[in-house]
């Protein structure tokens, strides 16, 4: 019989059934794929905040006076900042800053509350830590506006000491902060931790699928069977394929019970949009399974591929328009970038497919590349 | 000593016999941190944003151009009414949204409280925080003002306006250049990946190849064997730190103010740790995708825990003590310590003690787990 008459589905399913009797005897490995995603969502949400919040301060106040210590009194009030040396000698700083003991130094220097009184508009010292550029800026914001507020609340109360009609406050600011009302750090850390953690486990989980059966030598094997390249790579997804879509499931209702991230949007859309990641991802470490010829080089360009550009590229913590319009052409060739817009918009604004087609577009044509130069690989390794 | 000599031969000529691994090792790191260095940027300038002026007089004007003044805000579009602001939110076109209200001139004038809203997209939290606490400095910046305009007019009563000029300074970074905190964190991320990655298929590649059987009847000891094994790596992690650290100082121009000495010492410390992590890894892993499976399992807490991005003092109380098992947590403070601000010995001796007690630690445990298969 010519081998090329076996049904499709037949050497197909021979595939997949045998991918998956490999993957159930390494118990450990089945349990790292549908696990792992899940543990790491649930340490890193409960973890890890960008919030600048309870910023260590030290304070030197050489007043000494009822208006320095109200002036203090401004910021330990807050919870930006958390008092925790008070200094009698401005000296000291240097060490505390050093040892990254505090990263904001108050300096109150003498005949600050008679200045004050006197409306000569006394200095004060704000020493900030600014190695940290980030959460340095947003403390020096936070120090502004502390200060400005406190010198228009003392004006008013002066004004009214004096019997003088106030001004009260002359603009009445109102900040609200949209689809994540509370800038809970979950709503905005559990999408770009699946994109993530997701990306990692696909790569790696389809990376030696290729490889190992090369280096054992079982890569023969399959060549002289009757089984087309394309059904090859096609049976190795699907068993993975399964996997991870069960292992993200376990990841979307963690991220729903425990840290409160509903979906706002379209379940089913979420559901394509999951699939087109998933199929991308796997084919990203298969293609890498067939370029190359060791487990051990697998294991790096998989890791290496993986690692820091999904999660500096990919617009997870470090925005996009930022970056350098050269690297911002490579985050082109992030798939996760793809997801984690779609993923926010489907999660946090509940938008519909108008706002992101075009990220589920290119979902789709990264995973049909990857799979296909995969397939293509194969071809030519069998002729 | 002859016996470890042979086996780094031996490492060194399976090393190269794959031709694909040796760009991996060498090329990869600085492409990387080119790439990353770059990319990893926290500076906030320029949030696209859309103002939404109802009143259109002359001091809401005045209030707008502030904030475009500023160069953190860039005007992305000016709509008539709110439903475009819900448009242009919507639609990621703008991630802030400054909102005059009608009247504002009016009330301004009469004394009462004008009105402005602000509109922050919180779905990227970071650089929401930084825009909103920009915008809110902004505004009460402006409000100071015009108090201190008031009050020019009760000057003749002798009331003077009470306020305190606060004296900004920043230390190590004085532009906030997110850059130079950066740069240094990539660095540690990658001599991290690429030491424990080689590490870890040390020694699980000879036994699923079943070369470790040859290698245990063999004459060698264990420790022999380990020192052998690690030393190759331990020479390529130095090269890979050389030329990122090129790389860092003369592409990204990130000031080294310490001692260039004692950065290689501590690095050489630190990847100690790695190695050592790897190995121990190499030692619990039956086949190859174990290990791989495993350095992963370890590596993403220890990329996102060390304070790379996420500052360790904002954790609950029970993760900052997980950190403490965390071997880049030490090395951030040291390296960033090095370049940014210029500290010694004095300042960092504790950090370098706890990475040597860990690296110690670990490459015992594995020389002991090691051994104990072998007997």
């Amino acid at each position: 019989m010519n081998p090329k008459r076996v049904p499709v589905f037949y050497c197909l399913g021979a595939v997949v059934k045998k991918e998956f009797r490999q993957i159930g005897r390494d118990m450990r490995t089945l349990i790292f794929l549908v696990v792992m995603p899940g543990f790491l969502l649930l340490m890193f949400g409960f973890a890890l905040n960008f919030d600048v919040k309870h910023v260590p301060l030290a304070v030197c106040d050489e007043d000494g006076s009822a208006a320095s210590r109200e002036f203090i009194g401004n910021f330990t009030h807050t919870e930006y900042f958390d008092l925790k040396y008070e200094l009698s000698d401005p000296r000291e700083i240097d060490r505390l800053l050093g040892e990254e003991k505090v990263r904001v130094a108050l300096v109150i220097p003498r005949g600050f509350g008679a200045d004050l009184a006197a409306g000569r508009g006394p200095a004060v010292q704000v020493l900030v830590d600014g190695a940290n550029a980030s959460s340095a800026s947003t403390a020096a914001g936070a120090i502004g506006t502390i200060v400005q507020n406190d010198s228009v609340r003392m004006t008013t109360r002066l004004l009214r000491d004096r019997g003088l009609k106030s001004f009260g406050m002359p603009l009445a600011s109102e900040t609200r902060i949209w689809y994540n009302p509370e800038l809970r750090s979950a709503n905005f850390l559990v999408p770009g931790l699946m994109a993530f953690i997701l990306m990692v486990i696909l790569v790696i989980s389809t990376a030696f699928s290729i490889v190992r059966e090369k280096e054992r030598g079982t890569m023969e094997q399959i060549m002289v069977s009757p089984i087309e390249p394309g059904e090859l790579i096609v049976g190795k997804t699907v068993p993975y394929l399964i996997i991870s879509l069960l292992s993200s499931h376990l990841v979307l209702l963690l991220g729903w019970v425990l840290f409160g991230v509903a979906i706002k949007g379209n379940y089913l859309l979420l559901l394509l949009t999951m699939t087109l990641f998933l199929i991308g991802g796997l084919g990203q470490g298969l293609l890498i399974s067939t370029i190359t010829r060791t487990q051990q080089v697998a294991f790096q360009l998989a890791i290496l591929s993986t690692f820091l550009p999904t999660f500096i590229l990919s617009g997870f913590v470090f925005p996009i328009r930022n970056m350098p319009p050269v690297i911002q052409a490579f985050t082109y060739l992030v798939p996760a970038k793809y997801f984690l817009v779609a993923l926010r918009s489907i999660i946090l604004k509940g938008a519909g497919i108008g706002a992101f087609w075009d990220q589920i577009l290119c979902l789709a044509a990264f995973a049909v590349i990857m799979l296909g130069v995969s397939t293509l690989r194969m071809k030519r390794g069998k002729r | 000593m002859r016996k470890i000599a042979h086996v780094i031969r031996k490492e060194f000529l399976q090393l190269k016999r794959d031709p694909r691994l040796l760009p991996v090792l060498f090329v990869t790191p600085v492409l990387q941190l080119l790439l990353m260095g770059y990319a990893a940027n926290l500076d906030v300038r320029d949030i696209p944003t859309v103002v939404c002026d109802l009143d259109g007089t002359s001091a809401s004007r005045g209030l707008v151009a502030e904030f475009f003044n500023s160069g953190y805000f860039s005007l992305k579009a000016q709509v008539p009414d709110t439903w475009g602001v819900d448009r242009c939110l919507d639609d990621g076109e703008a991630s802030m949204a400054i909102v005059v209200g009608r009247g504002f001139a009016d009330n301004l004038a009469a004394g009462e409280p004008a009105r402005v809203q602000l509109l922050v997209d919180g779905s990227e939290s970071q650089s929401a925080t930084i825009g909103a606490s920009y915008a809110s400095m902004i505004l009460s910046g402006h409000a100071q003002r015009i108090m201190l305009e008031r009050l020019e007019r009760l000057k003749p009563f002798g009331i003077r306006p009470v306020r305190v000029k606060p004296e900004v300074r920043v230390w190590y970074n004085p532009e906030l250049k997110s850059r130079n905190f950066m740069v240094p964190g990539v660095l540690g991320l990658i001599l991290m990946i690429m030491t424990m990655m080689l590490t870890a298929m040390a020694v699980v590649r000879e036994k699923e190849a079943g070369t470790m059987e040859q290698l245990i009847v063999t004459p060698i000891r264990p420790l022999e064997l380990i020192t052998g094994k690690l030393l190759p790596f331990l020479i390529i992690g130095t090269i890979d730190v050389c030329l990122v650290l090129a790389v860092a100082t003369l592409l990204f121009r990130v000031p080294l103010r310490g001692s260039v000495f004692l950065l290689f010492g501590m690095s050489l410390v630190f990847m100690l740790t790695t190695l050592g992590l790897g190995l121990f890894i190499s030692t619990i892993s039956r086949t190859q995708q174990q290990a791989m499976m495993t350095t992963v399992f370890f590596m993403m807490p220890m990329m996102l825990l060390s304070g790379f991005v996420f500052p360790i003092e904002n954790m609950p109380k029970l993760f900052q003590a997980i950190t403490f098992v965390i071997p880049l947590r030490y090395y951030f403070v040291i390296i960033r310590g090095i370049f940014l601000k210029g500290v010694g010995i004095p300042e960092l001796w504790d950090q370098g003690l706890a990475l040597l007690v860990f690296g110690l630690a670990i490459l015992t445990l594995s020389v002991l787990r090691f051994r104990k298969k072998v007997g």
